[in-house]
């Protein structure tokens, strides 16, 4: 505003200044990034006489399933507190409020009797449900037989066949150098990697989202992961930014809800038990109860065939006037859902920022790991197209599985619902989470579960139960990521 | 190959090649029988000048007062990695006038002979070592003015201070003086360590010597951060979980949940620090490591009795500060090798086949070997650099041959170096 009021400032050429001083502060730069970010978070519009549940779900049927789903994971929440005699929400007592204050850095060391609650819903439970979609305008009398899909999710969905990954992937190709291949210790950095960090350092010198998206695609150096993820996401931090998340902490403070214990218990099922990510069980608390008070999430729903849980204020049930939306930000978290925070930990370790990170990871990718819709990104598709990569290009192994009562799906669901958070080892999974950002869709995840099958399959042949095929697959940890992918795309004979 | 449990004792007479033994008896074999060429023990016969607190601090006193005689105070400041520490109770009083230039600090007071966290405890008052030096009989002491008055609040001890017979290691010649009086060190406590999570970790690196005179010295690339169950905070200083990391000590916590496990493998750790400083600070941190264990091992080059035969797998406790400054806590000579979790079993086993690699009593290797599996080696008569060069100067386009926390491919290493030989 000061330089405007230099004299140099003509009202003819006004336009042309405002320009230049745009993209000499740096504002164009941010615009520019705030509207990418748009543009990969919104689907693009469609007709103007569709509907606006068209926006969140054209396909009617994954509507009515998705709203059949909600109602019974409600019912589930409301049964609980009934039986347990708890509110959804209270205030808390002026006592409590101080007590939960000071102990907000170490809430881990809190142990609430928390063995009446038990979590709203499992993976499992979701596959079940998926299991039973079906279209019903789709006739699919025939019996099972190799034309038609042997897997577990009966709904005819477009899915990519690998020719058309290959197209979309193509630079995790084989002549292109890869961070989680090519900087491994038998490679002399001078091949690839010193090249690829002075890159990222000069993207995130110019600031660009566009670019960062781009770069990323290779993989993010370790030491500048942090900072390319927020400039991908747009998360700057602003005073603005920690002012909102210091309320969120207040709310936090005053009011106890159910879900909070659901949090605590999910946090102390999964991640404290996990050999590394244990060691930031206090920062997912600080996040995850935030995060449930948090009504800027509802904006998501817009684009997500989910719809958010309305409870009503004691005594009027049904008044709509006394209606709110439980929790706040409209999301019931389930088994294994404290996963999505954990790996973050490692990168960011300011609560705010961190909190920032999480929430946009939420509403562009997570969401669709546990909402019914018919996305190319969304749990769905993903089944789908896991399992007809695999009956495509491994038919004598998914025919095996299938024979012995080893539903393929059965053991990936669990790694594709949470992303593979916990089951990769985390330096391996912040490899993966680059790729998501970078192609800003979630099918690698079909893609690698896939491709853990492929490399796998010699062992897989000789079980003879699920429970033996569970064992062969139950460790993860010591898989390298990119060359699995990258074989499975680009060196398979298809 | 199993993982070696601490040997029982060799019955004299029997004939042995390799020996691995606790050093409890450590003596015996050295002045009993006779070793011919070929055998190997695993042990320094004074390896005490290192793995006793007390003579460690002897040995980096003098030699920072050697260093900066002949190079300077900026080389002899090298040698500040150990916090300030005093023997007890013969420097007392140096450790008196001390505390009283610096009130409010607090200090840490550990047992010279013993290991795995026991009677170790915390203060900041004069005070409250009174209850615990008449508990010691340590009336020959001559008390400050301070701790005539009143009494030591309560102190919540691991296990009574009181002398004993079971000291960690061998005994070294001023106990057989002063059989009943206990030593210990008191140390400046470092207040600020890094957190990560809230919570104070240490690091444990394996050091692997082959020699003295010339120095030759291993680096094993893996290691481990041990992390207390606990947030860590300077409010409690009583609470022993709090600050001692030790996995022998968080295993009596009452929330430990042995499925949990306290530690992160040092690549983890690596990771997760250049991810929040950068590849360059976490360079120099690392450097200054590396840094540690040389110069520790130089303070003790001209005392420790070069045998041949001998070799040491030290374990070394570093505490990382939150200005990523690393400090030195101590150095084991026996580390445990009981092993918590399956990661922390394949460690210690392929710790162990390295080494033994590396004695190579079967006279596989040439002898001009910089890495043998996990290990790198880090000095041989003057420093390393990944050149494959030795005795050059660091420092310029040098690096140094050490990759603690890096990626540790031993067994094609192993393949490439051995080729078909049965490993």
């Amino acid at each position: 505003q000061v330089s405007l009021h230099k004299p140099e400032i003509k009202l003819e050429s006004l336009k042309e200044d405002l320009k230049d001083f745009l993209k000499v502060s740096g504002w164009e730069k941010k615009l520019q990034n705030a509207v990418y970010s748009e543009l990969n978070v919104f689907p693009s519009p469609c007709h103007p006489a569709a509907p606006p549940e068209h926006m969140k779900e054209p396909l009617a049927y994954m509507r009515k399933a998705q709203g059949s789903w909600e109602k019974r994971i409600l019912k589930s929440l409301n049964s609980m507190c009934t039986e347990l005699s708890i509110p959804l929400a209270q205030k808390r007592p002026a006592s409590e409020q101080k007590e939960l204050l000071n102990k907000w850095n170490e809430m881990g060391t809190d142990e609430p009797d928390l063995s009446l609650f038990r979590p709203v819903y499992a993976p499992k439970d979701f596959l079940e449900v998926l299991m039973n979609l079906r279209n019903p305008n789709y006739e699919n009398g025939e019996q099972p037989s190799f034309r038609n899909h042997l897997g577990l999710i009966q709904v005819p969905l477009k899915v990519k066949d690998i020719p058309e990954l290959k197209e979309d992937f193509s630079e995790l190709g084989l002549n292109i150098g890869q961070l989680g291949i090519d900087d491994s210790a038998q490679v002399p950095p001078e091949f690839f990697e010193n090249e690829h960090v002075r890159l990222g350092q000069k993207v995130l010198a110019e600031q660009d989202s566009a670019a960062a998206q781009q770069y990323v695609r290779q993989g993010c150096p370790t030491a500048l992961r942090a900072d390319l993820w927020a400039l991908i996401l747009n998360i700057s931090n602003q005073p603005e930014d920690i002012l909102y998340y210091e309320q969120l902490k207040s709310n936090v403070i005053q009011y106890d809800l159910l879900v909070d214990s659901l949090i605590y218990k999910d946090v102390k099922l999964t991640a404290s038990n996990d050999d590394y990510y244990f060691v930031f069980e206090d920062y997912l608390y600080q996040v995850l109860l935030c995060f449930s008070r948090d009504t800027s999430v509802l904006e998501h729903f817009a684009y997500s065939s989910a719809t958010p849980p309305k409870s009503y204020i004691r005594g009027k049930l049904g008044i709509e006037e006394y209606a709110v939306f439980y929790p706040p930000n409209g999301v019931i978290p389930f088994h294994g859902f404290s996963m999505y925070v954990a790996p973050l930990c490692f990168l960011y370790h300011e609560p705010s920022k961190l909190y920032q990170i999480f929430r946009e990871m939420y509403v562009r990718f997570f969401f669709r790991l546990h909402s019914i819709s018919s996305h190319p990104s969304g749990i769905v598709s993903l089944c789908l197209q896991f399992e007809t990569l695999l009956q495509t290009h491994l038919p004598q192994l998914f025919y095996h599985l299938r024979e012995i009562g080893a539903q393929p799906l059965r053991i990936s669901f669990k790694w594709m619902v949470r992303a593979f958070s916990g089951y990769l080892a985390t330096d391996q999974l912040l490899l993966l989470w680059d790729r998501i950002l970078g192609y800003n869709s979630l099918e690698i995840l079909a893609v690698l579960a896939a491709a853990v099958f492929a490399f796998r399959a010699v062992n897989l042949m000789e079980v003879t139960s699920l429970a033996a095929a569970e064992a062969v697959l139950a460790d993860l940890s010591t898989l390298k990521v990119m060359p699995l992918l990258q074989i499975f795309l680009f060196a398979t004979v298809t | 190959v199993r993982c070696f449990p601490r040997g029982p004792f060799v019955p004299s007479g029997e004939e042995w090649d390799f020996l691995w033994c606790d050093v409890t008896g450590l003596r015996e074999h050295f002045d009993r029988a006779y070793l011919e060429e070929h055998v190997r023990i695993c042990h320094f016969r004074n390896h005490y000048e290192l793995s006793r607190k007390n003579y460690l601090v002897r040995n980096l006193k003098r030699f920072r007062k050697q260093l900066e005689r002949e190079a300077g105070k900026l080389e002899a400041a090298k040698c500040d990695f150990f916090p300030k520490t005093f023997e007890m109770p013969s420097e007392y009083h140096l450790f008196v006038e001390e505390f009283r230039k610096k009130p409010g600090v607090t200090w840490i007071m550990k047992p010279v002979g013993r290991s795995q966290g026991k009677g170790i405890f915390l203060f900041r008052k004069l005070k409250d070592i009174v209850d615990w030096k008449k508990a010691a009989g340590h009336f020959i002491w001559a008390l400050a003015p301070e701790m005539e008055t009143g009494l030591a609040g309560k102190l919540r001890l691991c296990s009574p201070p009181f002398p004993h017979t079971t000291l960690k290691g061998e005994t070294a010649p001023e106990q057989k003086d002063e059989a009943q009086i206990e030593t210990y060190v008191v140390q400046r406590y470092v207040e600020n360590p890094y957190l990560i999570g809230g919570r104070k970790f240490d690091l444990r690196v394996y050091v692997l010597v082959t020699s003295y005179v010339p120095l030759k010295a291993w680096l094993y690339r893996d290691g481990f951060a041990r992390f207390s169950n606990t947030r860590f905070t300077l409010n409690s200083i009583s609470d022993l979980y709090v600050h001692l990391t030790n996995v022998s000590v968080q295993k009596t916590a009452p929330d430990y949940d042995p499925e949990k496990g306290c530690k992160w493998m040092m690549q983890q750790l690596r990771q997760y620090l250049t991810a929040r400083h950068g590849a360059g600070v976490v360079g120099a941190l690392f450097a200054a490591m590396d840094n540690i264990f040389i110069k520790s091992l130089q303070s003790v080059q001209k005392v420790i009795i070069s045998d041949k035969h001998c070799f040491e797998l030290y374990g070394y406790d570093i505490l990382i500060d939150q200005d990523l400054k690393p400090w030195l806590l101590e150095v084991n000579a026996s580390p445990s090798l009981a092993a918590s979790s399956q990661e922390d079993y394949d460690l210690k086993c392929h710790l162990l086949k390295d080494t033994l690699h590396i004695v190579d009593m079967e006279g596989r290797l040439t002898g001009k070997e910089t890495r043998v599996g996990g290990f790198d080696l880090m000095w041989s008569d003057g420093p390393v650099s990944r050149g494959g060069e030795l005795g050059a100067p660091l420092g310029g386009g040098c690096t140094a041959n050490t990759h603690l926390g890096c990626y540790n491919d031993r067994k094609k290493q192993l393949r490439e170096l051995f080729g078909n030989l049965p490993a």
